[in-house]
């Protein structure tokens, strides 16, 4: 296994009385790519502030690059890029001098970000003020500062809201490529199914609470949640003319279900061919990231 | 030291863009030329400097200006950075935390500072041409004008300070700006006026000279006030002031300290609070 770049043991945080993360343990290493996902007040972004330093735990211990994030003026922090939730630049700056204040601060040679813009896809726009800026752009230059000095640990906050379909390919392929340099990168997202393909990882967060962690053949098989086959007859075909096994649920006129487990699959596509002339199309559904997600949050309440 | 000039070095720049810095220095020259200009006018028989006139009329003036000015700057720094995500991004960076509000604090000075040498450098220079017709004058007629700028930018340091340790403590923007106003009226209006009041009422009975001046050195707006007005005789004739002048008995450096440790107390504790502060 690769050297570990954060490791957080027990952690806890509360706010006066409630409590935002409980007793998490979490290990990241390099080269990895992990989703952090759960709903919205999971104790996600609480995780990150935690890693930061920006916040102080009340217990257990939090290390990034072997250092307390805590301990001011972290010099683990030259090694950390972050991507806030909430895009938060000057927006009286261009993006160039963004790029070059941030860098200055990283000790970073400011010679290379006109290509660290262009590589994120606003070199044009690099010399008017954020302000004009669109949402979309916003969150590319910040994700261009994030990417400063090839950092080796990589926070992104919900790094893939408001970007378009092509912006998020864009992103990705860069996540790959920090990814095979060997940077750790921690994705929160509360949208599963964007990562799905992505991340390495995933780790699922309720109530502050770390509910699951695996990669996601481990989270699908640990579900074990059912495969569905969904049925339509033809239109004409009369209510109760079409007798069909006992498994397929009626839900509506001329449309059935049948749920089940994901081992019986190949039996139950083979049995399909038995079927009457009147079933027009069959589809098949997966579990996706979305279902097995919120299989996970429901499982804690029961 | 270097993150400390970056993060100044920012803070001005926005102050220059986002035209702060130009209404601000706009603002102070207005004011200040028509101060000088109207103030110096009857004057004109009695053999006086026309400068120590302007000065009385302008420190009287920066009383109500700078502070407001400072706390406007100054209330939003921290808590509004906060707010916005900026403050979170930036302490992800390997800067410390002191570092982050020096560096603020002295973009924020450096605006005021500049505003108030141009502003009232420009009035200073125009009034003394006009009145004698050239620029050429010995130190003393100088001496008070510079003190007047040098005081000013001080007792907007302190203003300034007291806006971050406002805007360190609180965790939202309005609840800053309310405090803010309320420290602007009270060290600006309200202490003098209640000083004022009990001053005729007490009748002299309980309130000793020596225990106004002291009331008068605790408040950094008086204090700046004193060393305009009574620091020489000149311009403590013209306000009025000269009896008190003879009460007071701490001379200028001693009222610079006293408007240093106004900017350096709240400072440290803005300091100290935002070390544990909690993003």
């Amino acid at each position: 296994m690769n050297p570990v770049r954060i490791e957080l043991q027990g952690v806890t945080k509360r706010y006066g009385d409630s409590v935002a993360v409980q007793q998490v343990d979490l290990r990241l290493h390099a080269g990895e790519c992990v989703a952090l996902a759960g709903h919205n007040g999971a104790g996600k972004s609480t995780l990150i502030k935690l890693m930061l330093g920006l916040i102080h735990s009340d217990g257990g211990t939090v290390r990034v690059l072997g250092d307390d994030p805590r301990s001011g003026r972290a010099p683990a922090r030259l090694h950390v890029g972050y991507l806030p939730e909430t895009v938060a630049l000057h927006p009286a700056m261009t993006g160039l001098e963004t790029l070059a204040f941030y860098a200055r601060l990283k000790r970073q040679p400011v010679a290379g970000n006109l290509a660290l813009l262009e590589r994120v896809g606003i070199a044009r726009a690099a010399t008017k003020r954020v302000s004009t800026y669109s949402k979309g752009m916003r969150q590319r230059l910040a994700l261009a500062q994030a990417l400063l000095g090839s950092p080796r640990v990589l926070l992104l906050d919900e790094p893939t809201t408001g970007l378009d379909p092509a912006l998020r390919q864009n992103f990705y392929e860069i996540v790959n490529e920090l990814r095979a340099a060997g940077a750790t990168l921690l994705l929160s997202s509360h949208a599963l199914a964007e990562i799905e393909g992505q991340a390495d990882r995933i780790v699922v967060m309720k109530n502050g609470c770390k509910v699951a962690d695996g990669t996601l053949e481990e989270l699908r098989r640990d579900a074990r949640l059912p495969l569905v086959l969904r049925l339509r007859l033809a239109d004409e075909t009369p209510e109760g003319a079409v007798t069909l096994p006992a498994v397929w649920q009626r839900l509506e006129a001329r449309r059935y279900e049948w749920r089940l487990p994901m081992a019986e699959k190949m039996n139950a596509l083979r049995s399909l061919a038995a079927l009457p002339a009147e079933v027009q199309d069959i589809q098949l559904v997966q579990p996706g990231l979305d279902e097995m997600y919120a299989h996970f949050l429901r499982r804690e309440e029961t | 030291m270097n993150n400390i000039l970056i993060l100044a070095g920012r803070e001005f720049r926005d102050g220059l863009r986002n035209r702060w810095v130009m209404s601000a220095t706009l603002l102070l020259t207005l004011f200040a030329l028509t101060l000088a200009l109207l103030g110096s006018a009857p004057t004109g028989e009695v053999k006086t400097s026309p400068l120590a006139v302007t000065v009385v009329s302008l420190s009287s003036l920066s009383i109500f200006l700078l502070p407001l000015m400072a706390l406007l700057l100054s209330h939003d720094a921290v808590v509004g950075d906060i707010e916005r995500g900026t403050m979170a991004l930036l302490l992800s960076y390997p800067v410390a935390r002191t570092e982050v509000l020096i560096g603020k604090y002295l973009g924020h000075l450096g605006i005021l500072a500049l505003a108030t040498l141009i502003g009232y450098g420009i009035a200073g220079l125009l009034t003394q041409w006009v009145s004698t017709g050239s620029l050429e004058a010995d130190v003393q007629t100088w001496l008070p004008w510079l003190v007047l700028m040098a005081s000013s930018i001080l007792l907007g340091a302190c203003f300034l300070a007291l806006g971050y340790l406002v805007s360190t403590c609180v965790h939202e923007r309005p609840t800053a700006a309310g405090i803010a106003i309320g420290l602007w009226l009270f060290f600006v209006l309200i202490y003098d006026m209640a000083v004022l009041g009990i001053l005729v009422a007490d009748q002299g009975r309980f309130l000793t000279p020596q225990l106004l001046s002291w009331l008068l050195t605790i408040n950094p707006a008086d204090v700046y006030r004193l060393i305009n007005l009574t620091g020489f005789a000149d311009t403590a004739r013209f306000s009025g002031m000269a009896a008190l002048s003879g009460h007071a008995r701490l001379g200028l450096p001693a009222l610079s300290a006293i408007l240093l440790a106004w900017t350096v107390l709240p400072f440290v504790f803005a300091s100290l609070i935002f070390q544990r502060k909690q993003l």
